[in-house]
């Protein structure tokens, strides 16, 4: 029963750090690229669950709803980057970090303006809807599975883009030398619309993906924006591979941690006691996590560059 | 100008025709208005409008701000309001670490404070003070309602709420009645948003039941997530999961769960027939359990206003703590620590039409009092 | 006089004499208003050392301004319930012994916070002074000792010797006369050998450490007084709203206080000060107007940083000090 358990348990923490790769990948690229730090990314995860929720409820079509999460996302994305990241780009990050969470403001509050102040619904589509029975004799959701198929293929599709499309060409040459892609003639302000786009419409994918496992509402983007932050901050910002694999560490140390540090402490301490300090240090587990390999690797574990 | 006239005219007949007192009164109503915890307030807020609007009383003056959530913006309106409006009563905090930053100085400085929702422990007991009434309930009451009516039927319950002090005064409200065992006990992390692995250890504790407390996103996304998984345990939980501001967005997955309150849109007495129709007319919606104890907040205060001057201090404290008012919940009056003596229901999720919304199905305690005024030296 | 100079001067007397003016006025509430921007703009003084002479862009320092307001908060309790703190020692409620507790607890945090931090460089720094406030933060809500999520009351605001700290004027004070000091010792650092050091590592660390200065002890001694002097001003806040919780160690507060430098001028003598005058104005204002005042909020800072380089101060005094 325990194995079967702790294959559950590895599954969900896998699921996890999908998700967070989904919104770390476009953090990431954007910070790549441009080198921009992007605090209203979580804004757009936000603003993807909304547009799945609205546009599900309005067809009853989830599928429908997904389309519109991305084409929101991306498309918000674009506006923003026109409107004012580009305006950025050649900022201190302190700026950056600044005008990223005035954007926080407005969207969240926008949001609400738009869509009230109650939360949304939105349901798993009735095609991946129950459970799978697992080995070991657990059983394991569907829906959670097909996330992790999700991002499996978005990993995959990221690596075919950037390593095999003329528009990945571009955006390597933009990670290593940001001046000279320009003096080769490429337009530089639309592959930033565009990068930036694309981020976006995988923040809004995360969150129209997980909106139907979770609670869409005002504010919901704000701690996977932080968890994204740890992931690629870990990985090393810049680096997909990297995301990638911050993204795992992240969601099987955390699902972990919640899991099995009340059950050891309970070795040597009162029940009681251990629940209440076993998750008050697993809500800080991936953060010292973090610190540590940053202690070890300053520029985390697959530095992108300097 | 006219219309000022009229509006003064209008309140002076009123005067004249029944109310005893007819001095203005300023009402300071701190409740969160902005952000993701929103709609409680919003409910608190249009029903407390609403119940002043229509007893017709136009000397009463709110003002109305937002606390976006945050303690120490309360902190600073609930100063302004005190210093800068010279209020005579507040009121609406909906969150239970927004009261405890606000109410002890708001009493301290001899305002009076009525609370509409949120009754944290440390301030049902010894520190109880004359200038706080609570017309919601004490944090613990709902879990207790859930705790006796759970030993009807289960004998070993799986129990989960966040690591913080609400969720514990939660637990322990559910164990001081539930006899049965308990094959877990597990704290989550404030804001948590995925449950997978709790609700794996759920389905490997063999546990008969689940009893959990997670308000607002939280409980939400732990329902979706737990209808999905296949466990297929039942689950019981207090009306915060499970009322009309998050109803819609849990959907089908609450139907049938049973929950416990203090009022059901369905409850049978003519005062809550009167708000669920009044609300529903200038809404569009169905009141929340939040808009049932601000509603009920605002009519005692009105009763009160009726036999006392809110000037005279200690004659409107005994006209509030009279209690003489038609709730909707019924029979209602308060303990000598100034919280409710009030009947819990155990309500179960049905669908009424399109519509989810809860009906009673049993009364797990009648008059019940809670577990803190025996310190109270009031 | 310089153009700057006469400009802080003319902040620091409008800031000194709104209070007292209010005061006169019988509107106690503007004094707490007031103490609030001279408290807030302390702690982002205590930011602005490292943030903006050191160029040490922490997103952490809500966890200084809340261990401060912790200090204070839990040695009142532990004198308010007569319980000792540990070992015997009492709890208190005099300000001044608060306040060395405060600047202590920062200072001694900071020091394996800014000790690990400051091995990273550029966003790794921002997200690593992040994390560790994180940690903290997530400490505070979990730990049910001193209140977790609900926080701590102060029942009755701690005493400094000669001064009836309950009134607001008074208090205010007591809280201005404590930022003025600060804001000299930020002058006074600024001038120093050690002062120029800082700047020198900001520009360019490598040929600092070529002269046979190390910028890691620099930096890191300049976290670390950015640290004290911000844990002060949380141990203020704490007495200023006579309450303590984990809000005031939210990654929110830290940006809060990024904002107030960047509104008021990065690196500026008095840019904090300026920074959370606007910011407080502002917050009033717009609260008092609307209940969207946060989309309205987002967009006046927005526009700010957009269109204000240099904020206020580099609005109204011409070219920054420093490039």
């Amino acid at each position: 029963m325990f194995t079967a358990l702790l294959i559950e348990q590895l599954l969900n923490g896998l699921q996890l750090g999908v998700m967070l790769f989904l919104m770390a990948a476009g953090l990431t690229l954007i910070f790549g690229v441009m080198g921009l730090i992007n605090l209203a990314h979580g804004s757009l995860y936000m603003i993807g669950a909304f547009a799945c929720a609205t546009v599900a409820a309005a067809t009853g079509s989830f599928w429908l709803g997904l389309i519109a999460s991305l084409a929101a996302a991306a498309g918000v994305g674009a506006l923003i980057e026109v409107a004012v990241i580009r305006r950025l780009y050649d900022r201190d990050h302190l700026d950056q970090v600044l005008a990223t969470f005035a954007l926080i403001l407005i969207l969240s509050e926008g949001a609400r303006w738009l869509f009230g102040s109650f939360p949304l619904y939105l349901d798993i589509p009735k095609l991946l809807q129950g459970a799978v029975p697992l080995p070991g004799g657990g059983q394991y959701q569907l829906y959670r599975l097909a996330i992790i198929a999700v991002g499996i293929l978005v990993a995959v599709g990221l690596y075919l883009l950037i390593s095999k499309t003329r528009l990945g060409m571009r955006i390597r040459a933009g990670e290593s030398d940001r001046e000279m892609i320009g003096a080769l003639g490429v337009d530089i302000s639309t592959l930033y619309t565009v990068v930036f786009a694309l981020g976006a419409a995988l923040a809004g994918l995360a969150g129209a993906l997980v909106g139907a496992l979770q609670s869409v509402q005002v504010g919901m983007g704000e701690p996977v924006l932080i968890l994204a932050f740890v992931v690629i901050v870990i990985g090393g910002i810049g680096s997909i591979k990297g995301a990638l694999v911050g993204a795992v560490i992240v969601g099987v140390v955390d699902t972990m941690g919640r899991f099995l540090l009340p059950s050891l402490l309970a070795l040597t301490m009162p029940a009681a006691q251990a629940t209440t300090i076993g998750a008050a240090l697993a809500s800080m587990l991936i953060y010292v996590v973090m610190a540590l390999i940053l202690a070890f690797r300053p520029s985390g574990l697959f530095a992108a560059q300097s | 100008m006219k219309r000022i006239l009229a509006a003064s005219l209008f309140g002076l007949s009123l005067a004249t025709s029944g109310l005893a007192y007819a001095e203005p009164v300023k009402i300071g109503v701190i409740t969160t208005l902005s952000g993701g915890g929103a709609g409680l307030g919003i409910d608190m807020r249009d029903a407390f409008q609403l119940a002043i609007k229509q007893s017709g009383n136009k000397d009463i003056e709110l003002v109305v701000e937002d606390d976006a959530q945050k303690p120490e913006l309360a902190v600073q309106i609930a100063e302004k309001m005190i210093q800068g409006d010279k209020v005579d009563l507040m009121t609406g905090i909906i969150w239970s670490n927004l009261a405890m930053a606000v109410v002890p100085n708001t009493v301290a400085q001899d305002v009076i404070y009525l609370s509409p929702n949120a009754g944290p422990s440390a301030l049902a007991g010894a520190n109880c003070n004359a200038n706080y009434f609570n017309v919601a309930y004490q944090n613990d009451n709902f879990h207790e309602g859930m705790g006796e009516y759970a030993n009807k039927d289960y004998k070993n319950t799986f129990v989960l709420a966040p690591n913080y002090p609400a969720g514990k005064d939660a637990l322990t409200g559910f164990k001081r009645f539930y006899k049965g065992a308990l094959s877990g006990e597990v704290y989550t992390q404030v804001g948590q948003t995925d449950y997978a692995a709790e609700i794996a250890q759920i389905r490997a504790s063999g546990a008969d039941s689940v009893y959990f407390f997670l308000p607002g996103g939280m409980g939400i996304a732990f329902m979706k997530q737990y209808a999905q998984s296949g466990v297929g345990i039942p689950v019981m939980g207090p009306a915060f999961s499970f009322d009309q501001d998050v109803l819609p967005a849990v959907g089908d997955a609450a139907l049938g769960v049973k929950n416990s309150a203090s009022w059901s849109p369905d409850l049978d007495n003519e005062a809550s027939k009167a708000f669920v129709q009044a609300f529903k007319a200038e809404y569009n919606r169905l009141p929340s359990v939040y808009a049932a104890q601000s509603w009920d907040t605002a009519n005692l205060i009105l009763s009160a206003l009726s036999k006392a001057s809110v000037k005279d201090k200690d004659a409107f404290r005994a006209a509030l703590k009279a209690a003489d008012f038609k709730s909707v919940r019924g029979d209602f009056t308060f303990n000598t620590n100034q919280h409710p003596i009030q009947n819990i229901y155990v309500r179960e999720v049905v669908k009424d039409g399109d519509v989810l919304t809860n009906k009673i199905v049993a009364t797990a305690f009648e008059k019940h009092k809670d577990a803190y005024a025996e310190q109270c030296g009031l | 006089m310089k153009r700057e100079t006469t400009i802080n001067l003319l902040l620091a007397a409008v800031l000194l004499a709104l209070p007292l003016v209010a005061a006169g006025m019988g509107e106690p509430f503007y004094v707490t208003l007031a103490t609030r921007v001279v408290v807030l703009a302390l702690a982002a003084v205590g930011l602005n050392l490292a943030l903006g002479l050191g160029g040490l862009l922490s997103f952490g320092h809500a966890a200084f301004f809340g261990l401060g307001g912790y200090a204070a908060g839990i040695l009142a309790t532990h004198a308010f319930n007569a319980e000792p703190l540990f070992a015997g020692i009492p709890g208190t409620t005099s300000m001044p012994l608060i306040w060395l507790v405060a600047v202590l607890v920062a200072g001694l945090v900071a020091l394996p916070i800014g000790a690990i931090s400051l091995r990273t460089t550029g966003v790794y720094f921002i997200m690593i002074t992040l994390a560790f406030a994180q940690m903290i933060y997530y400490f505070a809500i979990s730990w049910p000792a001193y209140g977790g999520e609900d926080g701590l009351s102060i029942y009755v605001r701690n005493a400094f010797p000669g001064i009836n700290t309950a009134q607001p004027l008074p208090y205010f004070l007591v809280c201005f006369a404590v930022l003025m000091a600060a804001l000299l010792l930020f002058r006074l650092i600024e001038g120093s050998r050690f002062g120029s050091a800082l700047q020198a590592a900001r520009q360019n660390g490598v040929r600092l450490a070529a002269v046979g200065i190390p910028p890691f002890k620099i930096r890191l001694v300049a976290f670390m007084l950015s640290a004290m002097i911000t844990g002060l001003a949380g141990a203020l806040y704490a007495d200023l709203n006579r309450f303590v919780g984990p809000s005031m160690l939210s990654w929110h507060m830290s940006g809060e206080l990024m904002v107030l430098i960047i509104l008021g001028g990065k690196g500026r003598l008095f840019g904090p000060v300026a920074g959370a005058m606007i910011f407080v104005s502002l917050e009033y204002v717009l609260g008092g107007i609307t209940e969207r005042w946060q989309f309205f909020l987002g967009l006046i800072l927005l526009g700010i940083v957009l269109f204000a380089r240099g904020g206020f101060l580099g609005l109204v005094s011409g070219k920054p000090r420093h490039v």
